[in-house]
């Protein structure tokens, strides 16, 4: 079974004879050969454009959970001061879920990132190779014999045809990649959705299904440490719920 | 020779290299057979280093077809079970 190489050569060969064989003049070959070059350096910059949409829209994604992030630890912070261990718990819990997504997503954009460059470096490579062919179209047509002319057209189209192929495998793969990156984005947008970063003093010490499996999502230990750093933060008499800053707060 | 790593560029290499390169690629398609994913990474960044470490890079404005044509360096071992097998992607010399 071939490879990805093998498969490559392979198809870039079979499309150059092709079309060599149904031109009469190798001339055309040649105009229609440069012709399809451009319109592939198109697809390429429309490539490019998509992996630019998909990381904004993973960077939006990013700085709405870095805001929950924040939101969350006030709230714990407000619970604690209340004297609500629960609920203080309840939102480091959530917490805790939303910067692991945050970390995650933060290495997904940079990853898109380095996928940019590469392809933006790809397409610098394809635009000189197909500029270079423009240049050896002409002299091809002025000094060869028909004969001729078809070994050398074929030789040049093969190695742009190449390069484009390579291109084309590049885009492949970071379409790929993308592809499962939306599909983790669109599954924290759904927790999103569902309230899960929302404002938890609204919800009350909530025990529905999002927030057993936000239990076993987030580790405890660390969930702990952070209640007793905050404590430790908020200084002696936390516990004791202070009514005016939280007027909602039921003394417990 | 030239020779083409996917995503990265071609490299012209003398021909005398063909040899060698042959049992850097017969050493991944050994690894991949193994199915020992370390062994292949090892293997597989070998052969890619030998390629730029011995190869002149092509010009951009070269229009010369590949010779070979290498897998992408970040390829997988479950993608490199359908690149590496039998031969490999450099065949025995001539």
């Amino acid at each position: 079974m071939p490879g990805i190489g093998g498969r490559m050569s392979t198809v870039v060969k079979a499309k150059i004879s092709k079309m060599l064989d149904r031109a009469e003049d190798p001339g055309d070959t040649l105009d229609y050969s440069y012709q399809k070059q451009l319109e592939s350096l198109q697809n390429v910059k429309k490539g490019i454009a998509d992996v630019v949409t998909a990381k904004k829209r993973l960077q939006m994604q990013s700085t709405k959970l870095e805001q929950s992030v924040v939101k969350l630890d006030t709230q714990a912070r407000q619970a604690l001061a209340s004297g609500k261990e629960d609920l203080a718990r309840l939102a480091l819990e959530r917490k805790n879920v939303a910067q692991t997504e945050l970390q995650s997503l933060d290495q997904q954009v940079a990853e898109l990132e380095a996928q940019q460059e590469k392809l933006t470096e790809s397409e610098q490579k394809l635009r000189t190779k197909i500029e270079s062919f423009r240049t050896k179209k002409e002299v091809i047509k002025a000094q060869y014999s028909a004969a001729e002319a078809q070994v050398r057209i074929s030789e040049a189209a093969t190695g742009v045809g190449e390069e484009m192929a390579d291109v084309g495998l590049a885009m492949q793969r970071a379409t790929d990649k993308t592809e499962q990156m939306r599909a983790r984005a669109d599954a924290v947008a759904e927790l999103e959705a569902s309230g899960t970063f929302d404002d938890l003093t609204a919800l009350g010490s909530g025990q529905d299904d999002i927030d057993r499996q936000l239990h076993e999502l987030s580790s405890t230990s660390q969930v702990d440490d952070e209640l007793a750093k905050m404590k430790a933060e908020l200084g002696p008499g936390s516990g004791e719920p202070d009514a005016a800053q939280l007027p909602e707060g039921d003394k417990s | 020779m030239i020779v083409r790593i996917s995503n990265e560029g071609q490299y012209r290499l003398d021909d005398s290299h063909h040899h060698h390169l042959d049992e850097l690629d017969d050493a991944v398609v050994a690894a991949v057979t193994r199915d020992d994913e370390d062994a292949y990474h090892e293997a597989f960044e070998e052969l890619l280093a030998f390629v730029r470490a011995q190869g002149e890079t092509v010009d951009a404005d070269d229009l010369h077809p590949s010779e070979f044509i290498l897998p992408p360096a970040d390829l997988s071992f479950v993608e490199a079970g359908q690149e590496f097998n039998g031969e490999g992607l450099i065949p025995d010399p001539a």
